[in-house]
């Protein structure tokens, strides 16, 4: 029953964000605030991983085409289609759960046991709105600009990887990039990167929000919003491309 | 004033709160005190509304506090200031910013009028110059003079404190009391304080409410605790022998005589009473 119980008050939370702020400026640098923190914060993490993904993606995948009559620009193409669909939005999101997703429930979870959040529901402001909102607000704004990022950065990648390598020349790579290219795996990534900026947001901010006890049980809040954050990306990634692709 | 009639609250059907009726005047430190787990924190939480009680009323100037949704209820909350037991001031804000807060929130002045607010209330807890420090920076009795100048900013009418000389050292804790008194008659504010400090309640206690396992046991004035015959009350508050000599002592003082028949010459002999308890 705990997790009816979870899912209630999780959509009783999403429903409490959505009240007059009681000073848009505030509010405002509150956003400015956190897109600061989860986008820029997250960049190296995302850069670097990005960058490793495309180079391995170029030189597995070279490794397994082992067919002379496959033109070396296929590696490209299955590269590129690899990264924008699935590496991109995927894995770097399970990778922000982690980063911007622990950060995010640690933050409310101290908040709340040092009763900043009851000083803050004392003053007259709403702490849902004001704590929470901008959050998502700046996760649905960062995170997709970040999986842009990434796919550049991991095309890159492998473009790198496989020069060094000696596996395709830079010409036959960037041939390969524009081969049977489909604009809509883009937009297909970019729907994912929103849901999963949701998710990555909401979930961790829920847990943090509504923990109790003490910096134990603040730990305890932050593992499982990134477990749980995680699981529903994965299950979230499957609904999409079934109902998508 | 504010009036709490017939409070009662309780938790996965434990009661914690039963029937819990008091009127706490403006312009008077109103004391809830009691030993842990008694349920004055959950009692303060019912009054500024972090708690919904289960039945009861919470009258704020009159106003019924508990029936209010909205907008109401905000316009009452802008009107309450609040010192944390732990002081709950932003970590990832500077002393100036914290304080400033509100001020920010709710108004609409300019920063230079905003810093001038701040500095003032500043001054008013004896804490210049600590503007730029973060809270990490500040020791335990700065923390919760921050945390009282950062309630008292919006001039509230009504001004709570939880446990405000917890982990605190004696001394400290009297510097805290006696501002909490100050702020409460320079500003005729009601302030309700939760404390087991004994020192408070005979330092600053114009109204004292004794809980006893969730349920009023006592009401009165620190001059009524003296001549109170509660025997829980008297076991909570005078619960060291130094204490209850001290209150022998004032009673001697009082009256000439002591009720119980203990020999007076053998406790005089032991030395003065605490801070306090002989003064009135």
């Amino acid at each position: 029953m705990t997790i009816f119980n979870d899912i209630g008050r999780y959509l009783l939370m999403i429903r409490g964000m959505f009240t007059r702020p009681e000073n848009h400026k505030m509010y405002w640098k509150e956003f400015i605030h956190q897109c600061t923190e989860i986008g820029f914060g997250s960049l190296g993490i995302v850069a670097i991983i990005s960058v490793f993904i495309g180079a391995v993606s170029t030189i597995q995948t070279a490794y397994q085409l082992v067919s002379p009559l496959i033109p070396p620009s296929t590696i490209a193409q299955i590269v590129r289609d690899t990264v924008i669909l699935e590496f991109a939005p995927t894995l770097v999101c399970i990778v922000l759960a982690g980063v911007a997703g622990s950060r995010i429930a640690s933050e409310l979870g101290n908040m709340r046991v040092s009763e900043q959040i009851d000083a803050l529901e004392i003053m007259g402001v709403n702490t849902k709105t004001y704590l929470i909102l901008p959050k998502i607000a700046a996760a649905l704004l960062m995170i997709p600009l970040l999986v842009i990022i990434a796919m550049a950065l991991g095309i890159w990648g492998g473009r790198l990887a496989g020069t060094m390598a000696g596996i395709l020349s830079g010409n036959i790579y960037d041939k390969g990039l524009l081969e049977y290219f489909v604009p809509y795996n883009v937009i297909f990534a970019l729907i994912k990167a929103y849901v999963f900026s949701f998710i990555i947001s909401s979930i961790p901010a829920f847990y943090g929000y509504y923990v109790k006890g003490g910096a134990l049980e603040i730990g305890r809040a932050s593992t499982k919003a990134v477990v749980v954050s995680c699981i529903l990306i994965l299950f979230a990634d499957y609904i999409l491309s079934a109902l998508l692709l | 004033m504010i009036e709490v009639k017939n409070i009662k609250k309780s938790f996965d059907g434990r009661v914690v709160i039963e029937e819990v009726s008091a009127q706490m005047k403006a312009g008077q430190c109103n004391l809830i005190i009691g030993a842990s787990g008694s349920g004055k924190t959950v009692l303060q939480k019912c009054i500024v509304g972090l708690f919904e009680p289960d039945s009861g009323e919470v009258l704020y100037s009159g106003q019924d506090f508990t029936s209010m949704k909205g907008e109401e209820k905000t316009a009452i909350r802008k009107e309450i200031g609040m010192l944390f037991q732990g002081s709950a001031l932003f970590d990832s804000l500077n002393v100036e910013e914290n304080i400033m807060f509100p001020l920010s929130m709710f108004t609409h002045d300019p920063l230079k009028k905003k810093l001038d607010r701040v500095n003032e209330v500043l001054n008013r807890v004896n804490l210049d110059g600590v503007n730029k420090k973060f809270p990490a920076e500040l020791s335990g009795g700065m923390k919760k003079r921050v945390a009282l100048a950062r309630a008292i900013v919006l001039n509230p009418k009504y001004l709570f404190c939880d446990e405000p000389n917890s982990g605190l050292d004696p001394q400290t804790s009297l510097v805290i009391d006696k501002l909490i008194k100050e702020i409460t008659i320079e500003f005729n504010m009601t302030t309700v304080v939760n404390t087991h400090d004994m020192n408070s309640v005979m330092e600053i206690g114009d109204y004292i409410l004794y809980m006893y396992q969730g349920r009023k046991e006592w009401e009165g004035s620190k001059r009524d605790i003296i001549f109170s015959k509660n025997e829980r009350l008297n076991s909570f508050i005078f619960a060291s022998e130094f204490l209850q000599d001290a209150k022998d002592m004032r009673m001697l003082e009082e009256t000439g005589q002591i009720p119980n028949h203990r020999n007076m010459d053998a406790i005089i002999g032991k030395g003065a009473p605490p801070p306090g308890l002989g003064q009135q």
